[in-house]
């Protein structure tokens, strides 16, 4: 995986074209198509802001809970996405690997950059909200680039393992499903973090520690409300307060090295 | 780098190459687990691939023949790159394509050009050097009208013929073709004909893996016999396939087993090792009046340590018949023989399958210390058929007036 390969023109072409294919597939036969991938985000949202504004009232004193709850939504989905389609790429692709010598790092990628695209595609419809809402932009704007590419890194990186754990062990899209629920109630998504600051203090600074829950504050900090905590905010110990940002990049070194280490050996054993 | 156009385009030297079977479902957490306590790694090993060596000159058109499971597809695939050698090198000179089967990476759900452009891909081809090729590929696969329904709704034969359109585009040098040309009428059949012979012209090198031996006599210049994961043989087309069609009639080739049902004897001193092969190269098929060496390496027990013996070999046909019987009663081997070597020059047996008995005799008794009946078996083969057992060299037609 030299990243001379990863961008050789070779490589992008066949990735481009995979990519391509799976979106013409995704859709195939549904009369809505593509539009699915908008409108499943929005009924979720639909759903939890009934839920947890309306019913339950969680949103009070959050300055536009809605687009606030939207974005935390999107990127959640983001991430099951590019982690679950990244977990099943090397075994739903087996019979490409059994008969093609090609970088196999190339259809986990793929995976996730469809995950990627809905990403985008759903960010927009939270700016069409963020004008709806009338939410002012600061300059901190401008850092949600990085946050995206952060995201992305780590579910990247988590595909990377899990697709090549998946080769050996398929219990594991079962475990995985599981821990994606329960790290979706453990990220403050639905409720506001200062929730969570009121009951315990430390327990609000375990749960940022959670890369997850700092890149979901840190976008909503960025764009949406200047209010929201971010783990800067909570923890002054700059050393503690990086260690997120930190997991996220040991991961990818980590997780890149597994699966090139195991690749070798996907065609014997998927 | 004046000698590149000398080196060979492959080099396989000394391949192993094992699997390991899960002897139970081997994909789940909990056998992992069940596993560790049993201490029972829950699989077994099974060797495919046993020391296989050989090159490919460049420009060479190769055929590699074998039985199902004989291990000629995991060599493919180790040549390919897509298997790890346990052992071993896989040297390749020159550029190669990935696909090792037609139409891999096809998807049924995309139409016949969506398809084209995603093969494509995997070729390395961008959309650009696709669409240039487009109508040649169409064109050579004669599917102009079937372009724009799905690849499900295509017969088979239909999609082999738009695979390999796709796939003779690849601008390698080597390439690796997997039973291709099973499918397709006779027309197609003869348009790849004519597609191999022009690559060939152009000096590409073409490694055809098949159990279709009429395919390897029609175009290889050179062909391998894999069995049981060893390289039986490494010859021309036509002796290949002789080789080949014996070992679909035959299991065993050379079977030095320790059957105690074949074998028996006072055991004062027994065979150890057996084998049979010529001096210039192993394996059991030799050709018509090639030179044969028996091996046979002893073992003495205590009692048999300061005897004397005499070795002697029955040669059986297909037939059953015994076709001779040397014996080393002129030559009597003594108590510091252990190695013993038969060594017949210009072997006059007739092309055909035999197995040969083994035995060491007590020459005082002649009683048998070790007789190991149809120990070793064999093939002879030619390129003139054979009638009858003996060939009479020295027979002459005359008239005899």
């Amino acid at each position: 995986m030299k990243l001379s390969n990863i961008f050789s023109k070779r490589n992008r072409v066949l990735l481009r074209e995979l990519v391509i294919t799976d979106f013409k597939l995704r859709y195939q036969g549904s009369v809505l198509g593509y539009l699915w991938s908008l409108l499943k985000p929005l009924m979720l949202f639909a759903i939890l802001y009934v839920v947890f504004a309306v019913v339950l009232n969680l949103g009070k004193g959050i300055d536009h809970y809605p687009v606030y709850l939207l974005l935390g939504i999107v990127m959640w989905t983001f991430f099951t996405e590019a982690t679950s389609q990244g977990m099943a790429a090397i075994v739903s692709n087996g019979g490409l690997i059994r008969k093609i010598n090609f970088p196999k790092y190339i259809i986990v990628v793929s995976g996730t950059i469809s995950a990627l695209i809905n990403f985008l595609i759903n960010l927009f419809v939270v700016f069409v909200f963020m004008i709806i809402n009338g939410v002012q932009l600061h300059a901190s704007a401008l850092l949600l680039p990085v946050f995206v590419i952060e995201l992305y890194v780590l579910g990247l990186a988590i595909a990377f393992l899990l697709s090549a754990l998946y080769v050996k062990f398929r219990d594991i899209s079962h475990i995985w499903e599981i821990i994606l629920q329960a790290v979706f109630y453990a990220t403050p998504i639905i409720y506001a973090l200062s929730l969570v600051i009121k009951v315990s203090p430390v327990m609000a600074k375990v749960l940022m520690m959670n890369p997850m829950a700092q890149i979901i504050q840190d976008a909503r900090f960025s764009i949406v409300t200047h209010q929201t905590d971010t783990v800067f905010g909570l923890i002054h110990n700059t050393f503690i307060a990086l260690i997120p940002y930190t997991l996220v990049i040991l991961l990818i070194v980590w997780a890149s090295w597994y699966f090139r280490k195991n690749q070798r050996y996907f065609a014997e054993n998927v | 780098m004046a000698d590149l156009t000398e080196q060979p385009a492959i080099v396989v030297k000394d391949l192993y190459k094992s699997f390991r079977l899960p002897t139970e479902q081997y994909s789940g957490l909990k056998q992992v687990v069940v596993n560790i306590f049993r201490r029972n790694r829950g699989y077994t090993t099974q060797k495919v691939l046993n020391d296989v060596s050989f090159d490919i000159k460049k420009g060479e058109f190769l055929g590699i023949v074998g039985r199902n499971g004989s291990g000629k597809s995991t060599l493919l695939k180790l040549l390919a790159g897509i298997y790890v050698p346990d052992k071993g090198l896989v040297q390749v000179n020159g550029s190669l394509t990935p696909f090792i089967e037609l139409g891999v990476g096809f998807n049924p759900e995309l139409t016949g050009r969506e398809n084209v452009f995603l093969n494509g891909a995997l070729l390395g081809f961008s959309r650009d050097d696709m669409a240039e090729m487009y109508d040649e590929i169409v064109d050579f696969a004669e599917l102009e009208k079937f372009m724009d329904q799905k690849l499900k709704n295509y017969s088979s034969g239909m999609q082999v013929r738009l695979a390999f359109s796709i796939a003779i585009r690849a601008r390698s040098d080597i390439l690796l073709i997997d039973e291709v040309l099973a499918v397709g009428d006779a027309d197609f059949q003869k348009k790849c004909l004519s597609v191999f012979r022009s690559m060939k012209k152009e000096g590409r090198t073409i490694i055809l893996v098949t159990h279709d031996m009429s395919n390897v006599e029609k175009f290889c210049d050179r062909a391998l016999v894999i069995s049981d994961g060893r390289l039986m043989a490494d010859t021309t087309p036509q002796k290949a396939s002789t080789i080949y069609a014996r070992l679909n009639i035959d299991e065993s080739v050379t079977d030095v087993s320790n059957n105690s049902q074949n074998r028996w004897g006072s055991g004062d001193i027994t065979i150890k090792k057996l084998s049979i092969q010529s001096p210039e190269k192993d394996g059991s098929i030799f050709d018509f009046k090639e030179d044969i060496d028996i091996d046979i390496e002893l073992e003495k027990s205590v009692d048999g340590l300061n005897k004397d013996f005499e070795v002697g070999l029955a040669f059986f046909n297909q037939d059953g018949v015994t076709v001779a019987g040397p014996n080393s009663s002129e030559k009597r081997f003594g108590k510091n023989d252990y190695k013993i070597r038969y060594h017949l020059p210009s072997s006059p047996l007739q092309p055909g399958d035999y197995k040969v008995t083994v035995a060491v005799i007590d020459p005082e008794t002649d009683e048998p210390f070790d007789f190991y009946d149809r120990a070793l078996s064999f093939h002879v083969i030619s390129d003139q058929p054979a009638q009858g057992v003996v060939a009479l060299e020295n027979g002459v037609w005359q008239t005899s007036d």
